[in-house]
């Protein structure tokens, strides 16, 4: 056992240097390491969130509106079919995963089958008793479109927060409806919360301007709707409420741009359709001159003003009441696209650069008394060989950089931790060997047969204990999340490095040591 | 250079003849973790029961928690906690979760932001959902299990299912007692926490493991000495390796919850209690056990000599 083979000396060394070298990056600044010539390794560990401040919010995106609109679409154009055949029904409505109407004469289901077959081809139709009709969305049909609404809800979601100027955002899907956002460094994590908790649906509508007697006394004519403003108030303190035509006039997805500016010394946004966006509202706009035409945010009348003139070019301006931050918003909001359906925040983590850097002060005192002191205490437990395990244990934590860097992991705080908690642990197997070569000495061996021994009794109790760490380490990683897992991450990388360091490293460093000085009696 | 032995060799304890003693204790130790579970329950931080946690600092000396505590109790916001955490001028502030979805969070943050004012600096806010928060608890409560459940396999798949059993029963003592500690001391109970049982279930079981191997070491050697005084002997001889692995590991820890910061002292705290009680139940209770399982004892020469372990 004090003899290792040339290429086993080689390999042991070889680990160490290589860990040494893809180490090194993570002691210099990002600067520097980006300097570095491309053959040198410079990939650094990257701090988690919790050390270098920054936002971790998880969106879930509320799919079952997307299904629910276009169920309700469903509907409108069966009623419109139903009404141009002149077929009497009763009993419209969507279901869970359709809709449903009875038809009132017998005579007509035939012709209202075919009518409502032909209507949408991701519906299956059924009939049944009493002239009941049934429209279905068939399964592919609710998947494609919830796939397609969380893509466009990422790719919204992206350009909104790209748009706020924040570097190496991370947006990416988790589950079946959610979107993980990484935001590093943001010093203001409410804005992009409230930019991301808007749908920015945008749509104009005229204002139904019909005597106030009709509108008055809570019934709404058919072919409009009661849309509250967002920010007039009236004397009960509730919103004003607009009569607004049902029908659209042009819809936010036309629009091309959106700015904030100034007019009159008011904080306004500017806006720019698209080329069918301008015809159609300039189509409008000729048709309704000296009307009032509302402009609809998020089921909100954000202002309403009249038109005073055929607005052909394309572009216009909403005045409102903003501040310069909200209308820098809305115009962000314009640009980047509203959402295909709300989104709502499940989890919210931001830490503050403050307490990040704290934390990684903390971490490395933390380290470095913890690691005196188990180096210390090896020197006076082990002596020389303690020394050794010393050694050993310094090339550990050069060890799990190294590895962290190659991985490209993430430190966390409970990561700093797993690395203190591995310095301790590293030397256990080292313990456990330099105990049982004491204890063959005792027996009377030899100082070469009594390591000789230690290390190959120990082997299988140090595998066998680090197994199991390493069993809950793997498993906090698979059922863990976020900070969590970086702990996992390093206490496994430590439980690997440190049974090359223990078992490879030291023994190299015993049997050198043992082979230079033939010592009659060990010092151990 | 020569070391110290902290523990003499001839060290000759006699554990077993207070097994009992220690039946008694880990006993008490576990149904009084569960009575205090069942009575206290935990203290779960926002991880498991939802809510907005934020940590500030004051920037212009000492908090005054009590004005805090009123500008924020005229809120509406229902359960609102203010504590020390770590320093005069840091203060943690917990909010129970807020009817009305997400955006009711959104405001709730904001508006306890205004309240506060300026001069503040926010150093974390954390907001969780009750459906994360559900997800998270069932997550930690899987994971323990599994852990345990794996655990157990490769005990069971190394050494006799006896052996397995004893390993196990010292395990499941040492997660209870930590998950008891925590409702004794009505400590947060979080993320980190649930890592820190874990890592105990993965780690107090090495020492276990140690003392066992020199069990079945001597099992083989001394055929025909009594169970109990091999037990005994096992202990006795593996002791020194059996501590001085803890104490190493205890030192880490012990800079750890001193310096690490209030963030993480949960998590050593956690991991130290973890550590002092699974050293006691490998030695005085998972070998005593070893006695009741029926372990079984072959005769004639055995030729795994060379297979005996540390």
């Amino acid at each position: 056992m004090i003899y290792f083979a040339k290429w086993k000396i080689f390999s042991i060394l070889g680990i160490c240097l290589f860990g040494l070298i893809f180490a090194a990056p993570n002691f210099l600044s990002s600067q520097q390491a980006a300097s570095l010539p491309s053959w040198v390794p410079s990939k650094q560990f990257s701090l988690g969130l919790d050390l270098q401040g920054g936002s971790h919010l998880l969106l879930e995106v509320q799919v079952d509106t997307v299904i629910r609109e276009r169920l309700d679409a469903l509907v409108d154009s069966m009623r419109t079919e139903l009404r141009k055949a002149r077929v009497q029904y009763g009993s419209l409505g969507t279901t869970a995963t359709g809709a449903t109407v009875t038809i009132k004469k017998p005579a007509d289901v035939d012709t209202a089958r075919t009518l409502l077959r032909n209507l949408d081809g991701d519906t299956t139709v059924t009939v049944s008793d009493q002239g009941r009709i049934d429209l279905t969305l068939t399964e592919q049909a609710i998947r494609d479109r919830r796939t397609a609404a969380i893509e466009q809800s990422i790719e919204i979601v992206r350009r909104r927060i790209d748009e706020t100027g924040v570097r190496e955002p991370t947006i990416q899907r988790q589950g079946d409806d959610r979107i993980l956002v990484q935001l590093p460094g943001i010093d203001d994590p409410e804005r992009v919360k409230r930019l991301l908790g808007k749908t920015a649906k945008l749509a104009f509508h005229m204002v139904d301007q019909r005597p106030r007697s009709e509108a008055a006394g809570g019934t709404t004519p058919p072919g409009s709707v009661r849309v509250p403003s967002a920010d007039e108030f009236g004397p009960d303190g509730r919103p004003r409420e607009y009569l607004l035509k049902k029908r659209v006039l042009v819809s936010g997805d036309t629009l091309i741009d959106g700015q904030a500016t100034f007019q009159d010394n008011q904080p306004v946004v500017s806006f720019r359709f698209d080329t069918i966006g301008s015809k159609r509202f300039g189509k409008a706009t000729t048709e309704n001159v000296g009307q009032l035409f509302a402009i609809v945010l998020d089921g909100k009348v954000i202002s309403a003003p009249r038109i005073r003139e055929p607005i052909l070019g394309g572009s216009g301006v909403i005045s409102g009441n903003f501040t310069v931050q909200s209308a820098q918003d809305l115009a962000l909001l314009l640009r980047a696209g509203a959402l295909p359906a709300p989104l709502s925040i499940l989890e919210e983590r931001s830490v503050g650069p403050g307490l990040g850097a704290d934390s990684i002060a903390a971490g490395k005192i933390a380290s470095i008394v913890g690691m005196i002191l188990v180096v210390v205490f090896m020197v006076v437990v082990y002596g020389r060989f303690g020394v050794m395990a010393d050694i050993a244990l310094i090339f550990n934590i050069i060890l799990i950089v190294a590895g962290l860097s190659i991985l490209q992991a993430t430190l966390t705080l409970p990561g700093i931790a797993g690395i203190v908690l591995t310095i301790g642990m590293a030397v256990d197997a080292n313990v456990l060997v330099f105990e049982r070569i004491r204890e063959e000495t005792r027996a009377g061996r030899t100082p070469i047969s009594s390591v000789d021994a230690g290390y190959s009794r120990a082997i299988r109790t140090i595998i066998d204990a680090n197994v199991t760490t390493l069993i809950a380490a793997i498993l906090l990683y698979q059922f863990g999340s976020g900070p969590v897992r970086g702990f996992a991450v390093t206490l496994a990388i430590g439980i690997v490095t440190s049974m090359f360091t223990a078992i490879m490293l030291t023994r190299l460093l015993v049997a050198t040591w043992l082979r230079r000085t033939r010592p009659d009696t060990l010092p151990i | 250079m020569r070391g110290i032995n902290l523990i003499p060799a001839d060290t000759n304890l006699n554990f077993m003849s207070l097994k009992k003693v220690f039946f008694v204790i880990s006993a008490i130790i576990v149904l009084g973790s569960i009575g205090l579970y069942t009575a206290n329950g935990l203290n779960y931080g926002i991880d498991f029961k939802g809510g907005i946690l934020m940590e500030i600092k004051t920037t212009d000396g000492p908090a005054d928690i009590g004005s805090m505590r009123g500008k924020l109790s005229g809120l509406g916001l229902g359960d609102v906690s203010l504590q020390e955490f770590g320093a005069p001028n840091e203060i943690m502030i917990t909010v129970q979760a807020q009817e009305g979805g997400a955006s009711a969070q959104a405001t709730a943050i904001e508006s306890i932001k205004n309240a506060l004012g300026e001069k503040i600096e926010y150093r974390r806010t954390e907001f969780v959902g009750p459906k994360i928060s559900d997800e998270l608890f069932l997550d930690g409560i899987y994971a323990v299990g599994a852990a345990i459940f794996a655990i157990l396999l490769y005990i069971w798949f190394r050494f006799e299912w006896q052996f397995g059993l004893g390993a196990v029963a010292a395990l499941v003592h040492d997660v209870i007692s930590t998950i008891g500690i925590f409702a004794l001391l009505g400590m947060e109970f979080n993320l980190t926490t649930v890592a820190a049982v874990l890592t105990i279930a993965g780690y107090s079981i090495n020492d276990t493991v140690v003392v066992f191997d020199r069990v079945r070491e001597n099992l083989r050697r001394y055929k025909t000495l009594p169970l109990a005084e091999l037990l005994n002997k096992s202990i006795n001889e593996t002791l020194s390796r059996t501590i001085m692995t803890s104490v190493t590991t205890l030192l880490a820890l012990l800079a750890l919850y001193i310096l690490g910061g209030e963030v993480i002292r949960g998590f050593s705290f956690a991991m130290i209690w973890g550590i002092l009680i699974g050293t006691y139940s490998s030695i005085c209770l998972a070998v005593p056990l070893l006695l009741y399982l029926d372990i079984q004892r072959r005769s004639g020469v055995d030729q795994n000599e060379q297979e005996a372990t540390a």
